[in-house]
């Protein structure tokens, strides 16, 4: 197991972060750019020293700022991907995947071997005597990828190992390593700032924001409760931070600093996160009668084709709180919707989940 | 634009014209003079002379010992220079810089001053039974000093242009720095270094001042060919054309590898960008 608690302030920027990854598991560090993902894969790899800290993988102390430990990259047993793979230009692909081991002082013989091996199983097997310059940006990755797995690490770090690649490859690879990635017995961290990539390698999801952790937690978790704006954008739901409270008269609320919800039942008083699926709200050019008890009034700001395009569209409203909704295109159609007209958003108190 | 400031810019084109006309005739014309001045059967007649095969001996063997000797002990400043910070790291890059600058004969004077027998190191250099004026070991030190900092510059220029990103997959590749150095960082500055030897080199072959103040004149032991020039000139003009042009023709043909030898090694990363686009 990876144990990190990393902290480290660079000018402005301060980083803190306390998380842990389990082996034959891959833990993904989402944010966005800036946010300290790639500070965080240095520190693991030993290409930096924390400014407070440590590092504990499984019984080997890499880093323990306290006990004043460091151990440097090349005494870790880590692998890394860096995001534009880094290959040595002067050396083939067959030595850059035994650059390695040659260091290790592995004889030859069993260096051919296990280049091989390597190469092989990354898919490459056939380009090994090729220069990088000869190799496509998705060869180069798998060369990448077999360089790094060749020393059995106990931990991979990748970073953005997809977003040097040009789309329709970075489709095909992402199935591919997804599948090998799974098979790897040892702790793999991986950094992306795409929440589709989160998604589809995370085991677990850590995500990253402004140099702190704002949540972290399994797939299901994540998706089912979203805890920062950043979080709820990625998996596109409504996400509204405020303070429950029950009256006699009403039911329980939600008072956030834009506007009061009607729950359906809650954690109980203070501080809840309240989700609303952009499924769960109806658009209406009139004020509706019915039975939804959360009614809030704007503008349509912008309309979204889903991709696969057709089935629904996403309306980004002005409302107070700011709210997105998910309508057939028949309704669309139907209501006249289009941006700068006003409509009424309205979702049952059942509807808004909430949670601490 | 108005009359008076078109006239001015035509002045200033036409004056810029000019100026380059004559630095292009001043740098081109001696060229010119050396080749044309004697015939190619009286020159190479003139090369077999015992005076200037002798000075030929002498400065190649000096001039690639003193480029041995500035790759061996520059190499590691120019890595120290370049990956480490270190207090006096400014004053060194002072020193190293400096001989560039430097009148050679003041270099020659500061030579006999520090390892002649009356010089600071004078005694040391007995004990250990080194003697270094007026010796062909005189003319390699002086050579040295002179040439040292073009090998130098251009290593220091050639290890900072290793990109980091290799540097840094190296060490998560179980890489100490020495291996770093070794495996990445040497090769892929190359051609920089072999520029900045070839440049060494030629500036230790063509080495005049220094050597003359600190080593002396002497046939077959510190007279190296730009010596013999200066000597033959006096006595016997087609001898010092006929070495002239044959450092000429060295100067030039080091220039041109140095042009070339960075071309040529670059080529394959050239052809990265081309694909990966």
């Amino acid at each position: 197991m990876l144990i990190a608690n990393l902290a480290e302030r660079r000018g402005a920027f301060e980083l803190a972060v306390e998380f842990t990854a389990l082996p034959g598991e891959v833990t993904v560090l989402v944010g966005e750019s800036g946010a300290g993902k790639t500070s965080i894969l240095r520190l693991l790899a030993g290409l930096s020293r924390p400014g407070r800290g440590h590092i504990i993988l499984d019984d080997q102390v890499y880093a323990d700022v306290d006990k004043a430990v460091w151990r440097p990259a090349w005494h870790r047993d880590v692998g890394y991907v860096a995001q534009d793979f880094a290959l040595f230009p002067h050396l083939t692909a067959s030595d850059n995947v035994g650059f390695g081991l040659r260091a290790l002082g592995v004889p030859s013989g069993d260096r051919r071997a296990r280049v091989e091996e390597s190469l092989r199983r990354a898919g490459v097997a056939e380009l090994g005597g090729r220069l990088p310059a000869q190799l496509s940006g998705g060869q180069q990755q798998r060369v990448a990828l077999a360089r790094a797995l060749v020393l059995r690490p106990r931990l991979l770090l990748l970073d953005e190992p997809l977003s040097a690649l040009d789309v329709q490859t970075r489709r095909q690879l992402r199935g591919e390593l997804r599948a090998l990635l799974r098979e790897l017995p040892c702790v793999t961290v991986y950094v992306t700032h795409s929440p589709l990539e989160a998604l589809v390698f995370g085991d677990r999801i850590v995500v990253v924001d402004d140099g702190k952790i704002s949540q972290a937690g399994s797939r299901a978790e994540l998706l089912r409760r979203p805890r920062s704006r950043y979080v709820a954008e990625l998996i596109g739901t409504n996400l509204l931070v405020g303070r429950q409270a029950t009256m006699a008269s009403t039911g329980p609320r939600v008072r956030t600093a834009d506007g009061t919800l009607e729950i359906g039942g809650g954690p109980g008083e203070g501080a809840v996160f309240a989700a609303v699926s952009p499924r769960e709200i109806t658009l209406s050019r009139e004020r509706p009668e019915g039975s939804a008890q959360n009614v809030f009034a704007g503008p349509v700001l912008e309309l979204a084709p889903e991709p696969p395009a057709g089935e629904r569209v996403r309306v980004v409203l002005g409302t107070d709180p700011p709210l997105v909704a998910e309508v057939t295109e028949a309704s669309v159609a139907a209501l006249g919707l289009e941006e700068g007209v006003t409509v009424h958003a309205a979702f049952k108190a059942t509807g808004v989940t909430t949670y601490t | 634009m108005s009359g008076p400031d078109r006239i001015a810019g035509r002045a200033l084109q036409s004056l810029g014209a000019v100026g380059a006309g004559l630095l292009v005739v001043l740098l081109a014309l001696p060229l010119v003079g050396l080749v044309t001045r004697i015939a190619p059967g009286t020159l190479i007649a003139r090369l077999r002379e015992p005076m200037v095969l002798d000075a030929l001996r002498l400065s190649l063997l000096t001039s690639t010992a003193s480029t041995a000797l500035i790759v061996v002990l520059g190499l590691p400043v120019a890595y120290l220079l370049t990956t480490r910070d270190f207090p006096g790291k400014r004053v060194v890059e002072l020193l190293v810089d400096l001989p560039m600058v430097l009148p050679p004969t003041v270099a020659g004077v500061g030579l006999l001053t520090a390892f002649g027998r009356a010089g600071l190191a004078g005694d040391a250099l007995e004990v250990v039974g080194v003697t270094l004026p007026f010796t062909t070991l005189g003319v390699v030190v002086a050579q040295t000093f002179v040439a040292a900092p073009f090998f130098i510059r251009a290593t220091r220029a050639g290890l900072s242009e290793v990109d980091r990103r290799y540097l840094d997959a190296a060490a998560t590749l179980r890489s100490p720095p020495y291996e770093i150095f070794l495996r990445v960082m040497l090769p892929l500055a190359l051609p920089s270094l072999l520029a900045g030897a070839a440049m060494g080199w030629a500036r230790a072959l063509g080495e005049f001042g220094a050597t003359i103040t600190f080593a002396g004149n002497m046939p077959g032991v510190t007279q190296t060919m730009p010596l013999a020039v200066y000597i033959a000139l006096q006595t016997d003009l087609d001898a010092a054309i006929a070495l002239s042009v044959l450092l000429l023709l060295v100067s030039v043909a080091v220039l041109l590898a140095v042009r070339l030898l960075p071309l040529r090694l670059t080529l394959p990363a050239a052809d990265a960008d081309r694909q990966s686009r």
